[in-house]
């Protein structure tokens, strides 16, 4: 089976790539990127192609979020591996990589196969799993790295908590490193954190809520990269939030150490002064900052400090919301609105086209070491297809995510998916 | 002026004008307190639930009072006796609470923004009686008669407000409320007890008690809550006691006509000398309770309706 895409914009970051071309899909692969594409097919076999036409659509590398997460096994009230897979086509990716703290976590290769089984099943979207750094993600004992990479996962993490020992981050970046296994560090110090619940400033200060300063992330960033330094291994930082965090970032690139950053799209869009109405869809952690912050992450993207936008999809169910401010969940349901928000970078000037699809596939893809991201001839038919023009109102109401805990609700967006092809089969027709 | 507030959650909502208002009508229900029989028909009929989510003496009385005084029957909800320990959730107890028709419902509780949530699904009038470190706005709202009471004007008036501002309530409201009278306030203690930022709030910060008190016609002296220790905020009562506690000596520095406010309780001398507590000569910090009660029986009377 044949399958032709016509009449598109092109973008594929990895090669470069701006151009209207028509794209050929093969068995599941791409087989050919070229202008008029269609025309010389007609003439060859036109009853074995299926053709797409595409005018006035993108067509780009299937995009990748390399931070999600899924919440199966344990907590399926708030998402399952099947109805993450579903938010996740409808909101243009084709793979994500899903963070280890389900209940159990993700610690041992058993855990791992299981959500390999899920996704599977679910047979919707490439779920990369990572694994945790520490066992229970307790932060004290290193779990078996080499076992959990040949089960499957390809990062190791324990967001959600930092890793506080010192000397056990320095252990797992290296013993990480000999293995080829990216580390992504959730960077907070937890005892300058603890109890707090948004962000420290004017805004918490009014609202009398005890406030996450943002030296508890800048903290943990500065230690986390001298790590990285000392034992000359890598380091990725997570939703980075914070002003110090680019800084540091950016310096630590400038003398040429090994460090990749992501950021998400509520850190370049919102603000802590969205809080005052104690709306527990605004809680997440990190917290929203100042506007300074948000100006800094905007530069940040912009420089290439920071390499990816991954959302942090953190999926609640309502009765872990609809409580008191200072008893909800931390968190954000965010893929089914990542894209749209992100795409508000290249109408506010911030990033190109190329440059922000490269921060949504190449880009996590070359940090995970997946072999996506692109549309090189010869690579699974990964491809996300985007209506650039297309208005759209967010309602929570109609996300495939079992989490409905958006701020971003009523939100006017501009571009969407509108079709998520993975491996060569259509997982999502938005048309 | 009618009064077109559905809820009191904070100063923060309310103009000079609504102010002024509330604190009229307060003091012309003063008198009903002084009368042999406490008790006005106002409100007969109504019904005010008092829903306590933290400890409360002064403030559940108060209310409890104010409504009496009012012929409204009142009924309280303390957390430790209540379905809050069968592990129901706040929005379930208030929807519970709804469907009885009480036509207010006072709340207090530690979680800041509690009573705004329940102002949101709610059809009743919700007054916050506190919630966490945020608002406490009749308790401004008393300070506010208070000092008007003593002084005779808030605008122009120097308050000085010292001790834990970063866990005060009381502080934020009576920030709010005197800026917006017209009072300048400034705040006092050692800076791990002020909030970052809280000058943005339009207040003069000091870390020494002289300094922010100096000239002061109204000193306001805050709670130290011993707990606070453990969490290093302070080093010790004893330190805190020598350099914060409003004493003979240096309430020299602030005007001679200076009146002494708490919201209680007091810690005796942790940030309150005792004697200063108990001079009528600049105490006022029994007037304060007095005035207590007239604001939240202006607060209910206004809220139902009352001057319509």
């Amino acid at each position: 089976m044949k399958l032709l895409l016509t009449g598109a914009r092109v973008i594929d970051p990895s090669q470069n790539m701006d151009i209207s071309a028509d794209v050929l899909l093969e068995n599941g692969k791409i087989t050919d990127i070229a202008p008029e594409l269609g025309k010389t097919l007609d003439s060859k076999s036109p009853a074995k192609v299926k053709t797409i036409d595409l005018s006035g659509m993108i067509v780009v590398p299937g995009l990748i979020d390399m931070h999600v997460h899924l919440r199966e096994p344990g907590f399926e009230y708030k998402e399952t591996i099947a109805s993450g897979s579903a938010a996740a086509v409808a909101g243009g990716f084709t793979s994500v990589a899903c963070m280890p703290n389900s209940a159990p976590v993700n610690d041992n290769r058993s855990i791992t196969e299981f959500i390999r089984r899920k996704a599977a099943e679910a047979s919707l979207v490439n779920v990369y799993p990572i694994g945790a750094i520490s066992k229970d993600s307790a932060g004290t004992q290193l779990t078996e790295f080499w076992d959990l990479k040949e089960a499957g996962i390809v990062a190791l993490s324990d967001d959600g908590k930092p890793v506080m020992d010192a000397a056990l981050m320095r252990r797992a970046l290296e013993y990480a490193s000999s293995l080829g296994l990216p580390v992504i560090s959730h960077c907070e110090d937890s005892n300058l954190s603890s109890g707090g619940l948004m962000n420290e400033g004017y805004y918490s200060t009014i609202l009398g809520l005890r406030g996450i300063p943002s030296i508890a992330e800048e903290a943990m960033v500065a230690r986390d990269i001298l790590i990285a330094e000392f034992t000359r291994t890598s380091v990725h930082i997570a939703h980075v939030s914070t002003t110090g965090s680019v800084r540091l970032i950016r310096e630590a690139k400038k003398r040429g150490l090994q460090v990749t950053a992501e950021t998400a799209p509520h850190y370049f869009t919102l603000t802590d002064e969205s809080l005052q109405s104690y709306d527990t869809n605004f809680k997440i952690n990190p917290p929203l900052r100042n506007v300074a912050d948000v100006t800094a992450i905007k530069e940040g993207l912009a420089d290439g400090t920071l390499d990816a936008i991954a959302c942090d999809h953190a999926p609640h169910g309502r009765t872990d919301k609809e409580v008191e401010f200072e008893y909800a969940s931390f968190g954000i349901t965010g893929l089914e609105t990542s894209l749209g928000l992100s795409l508000q970078l290249i109408s506010d000037g911030v990033l190109t086209f190329p440059e922000l699809i490269a921060k949504m596939s190449i880009n996590p893809a070359r940090i995970l070491n997946l072999p996506k991201g692109t549309l090189k001839p010869g690579v699974d038919a990964d491809i996300t297809v985007i209506d650039p023009k297309l208005k759209w109102e967010v309602n929570v109401k109609a996300f495939r995510s079992r989490g409905k805990n958006s701020p971003f609700h009523g939100h006017q967006m501009q571009g969407r998916a509108m079709m998520t092809i993975v491996s060569g089969e259509i997982k999502y027709d938005g048309r | 002026m009618k009064f077109g507030k559905k809820d009191i959650l904070g100063i923060k909502d309310l103009t000079p004008d609504e102010i002024n208002l509330i604190l009229e009508t307060a003091e012309s229900f003063l008198e009903i307190s002084t009368r042999e029989i406490k008790k006005v028909p106002t409100l007969r009929g109504k019904s005010i639930i008092n829903l306590f989510y933290e400890a409360s003496t002064r403030t559940r009385t108060s209310f409890e009072i104010a409504g009496k005084r009012l012929s409204a029957d009142t009924i309280n909800i303390s957390a430790s006796t209540s379905s809050v320990v069968k592990g129901e959730t706040l929005i379930d107890t208030a929807r519970n609470l709804e469907a009885m028709n009480p036509d207010v419902i006072v709340i207090r509780h530690s979680a800041a923004g509690a009573p705004h949530m329940l102002a949101r699904l709610l059809r009743q009038s919700i007054i916050n009686a506190g919630d966490g470190a945020h608002e406490h706005p009749t308790q401004a709202l008393l300070d506010m008669m208070t000092i008007k009471e003593k002084k005779g004007k808030i605008a122009g008036l120097k308050v000085a407000i010292v001790g834990d501002i970063m866990h005060s309530r009381v502080a934020r409201s009576n920030i709010y409320g005197l800026s917006k009278m017209g009072a300048k306030v400034v705040l006092a203690g050692p800076a791990t007890m002020l909030p970052r930022n809280i000058e943005q709030m339009g207040v003069a910060v000091y870390t020494n008690l002289e300094d922010a008190i100096r000239d002061a016609d109204v000193v306001m002296m805050l709670r130290i809550q011993l707990e606070r220790q453990k969490q290093s905020i302070f080093p010790s009562l004893r330190e805190y006691a020598q350099h914060y506690c409003l004493n003979r000596t240096n309430i020299k520095q602030a005007k001679k006509d200076v009146i002494v406010m708490h919201p209680g309780p007091m810690n005796r001398g942790v940030e309150i000398s005792p004697d200063i507590a108990d001079d009528p000569s600049c105490s006022v910090i029994l007037d304060q309770v007095n005035n207590g009660v007239a604001v939240r029986m202006a607060l209910l009377y206004l809220l139902t309706g009352g001057n319509e």
